[in-house]
């Protein structure tokens, strides 16, 4: 119970940030992108904000054993660079250049209650969905040919 | 336009920080949206309680912050419905094979000066600007 009480009031948190920071707002992320245009700088400023408080953090914490709820910290431990990784992020960033919505941009968007938000989510997941089946069934695939 | 916020943003993106801190050193996670959302998309993961747990505190919060300060918070999306839908799938396939978006990339990888995360975000962050001026600037607007 504890557990979920603490998750649910660091998403508060973060639900917060995104939306106080601008994160939330198509436009403005859109903006940001906008060199060539009407140019808003702000997101630099929310980036920055979330490195720094992060990077800090981050080294206290990971000196611990383990996090309070868990046995262990779950990492990423990869650090090898390949096609998915990149191809991924290119296809990711023509998605949030067409719309200016990122995925923990839009999450929170949901709560302000515009339909625009709730329609791209629904398709966001939609890609997830599939996209998540399709690198199952290519796991799957690439272990019966090596089995 | 849109008003430059440096402040509030910086004060936003802080607790966005705030909110990585606290999510590894409780439950030994990455604060990354695209990571915390698969695991309560098919196939499900075992432990959805925390994500769907956080997932409701992010959608709550928006809602909180109107209702409480009375803070109307700005909301403009430019884009036509047929390309929200379009976009929304593309992101979703897009940060499904790169292993993750602004929030876990750009935010918990590059703080942990992950290689892969670096790459990426510097990828898409490119590839978002790219788009952009395609669509404002070659194209003139969806």
């Amino acid at each position: 119970m504890a557990r979920i009480v603490s998750a649910l009031l660091i998403g508060l948190i973060f639900g917060s940030g995104i939306a106080l920071s601008g994160m939330a707002n198509p436009a403005k992320v859109l903006n940001f992108f906008d060199f060539a245009g009407t140019w808003d700088p702000s997101l630099a400023f929310v980036m920055g904000g979330a490195l720094i408080v992060t990077a800090i953090g981050y080294a206290f914490v990971l000196r611990r054993g383990a996090p309070i709820f868990d046995r262990l910290f779950h990492l990423p431990t990869r650090r090898d660079l390949d096609v998915p990784l990149v191809a991924g992020a290119a296809v990711f960033g023509i998605g949030w250049g067409i719309t200016g919505f990122c995925p923990g941009g839009a999450i929170p968007a949901l709560g302000l209650g515009h339909g625009d938000a709730w329609l791209f989510v629904g398709s966001m997941i939609g890609g997830i969905a599939v996209a998540r089946l399709t690198r199952h069934a290519m796991a799957v695939r690439t272990a019966a040919d090596t089995a | 336009m849109t008003e430059f916020t440096p402040f509030l943003s910086l004060f936003g993106g802080s607790l966005i920080g705030l909110a990585a801190v606290l999510l590894m050193a409780f439950h030994g996670r990455v604060a990354g949206m695209t990571g915390i959302l698969s695991g309560i998309v098919p196939p499900f993961s075992n432990d959805w309680g925390w994500r769907a747990a956080f997932l409701a505190g992010a959608i709550g919060a928006p809602a909180l912050i109107v209702m409480s300060t009375g803070y109307a918070i700005p909301f403009e999306s430019p884009t036509p419905a047929p390309w929200l839908v379009a976009g929304g799938l593309t992101v979703g396939v897009g940060v499904t094979f790169g292993s993750g978006c602004t929030s876990g990339h750009g935010v918990c990888g590059m703080a942990r000066l992950s290689p892969r995360s670096i790459v990426a975000t510097f990828t898409f962050m490119a590839s978002t600007a790219a788009t952009v001026f395609v669509v404002r600037h070659l194209i003139g607007g969806l």
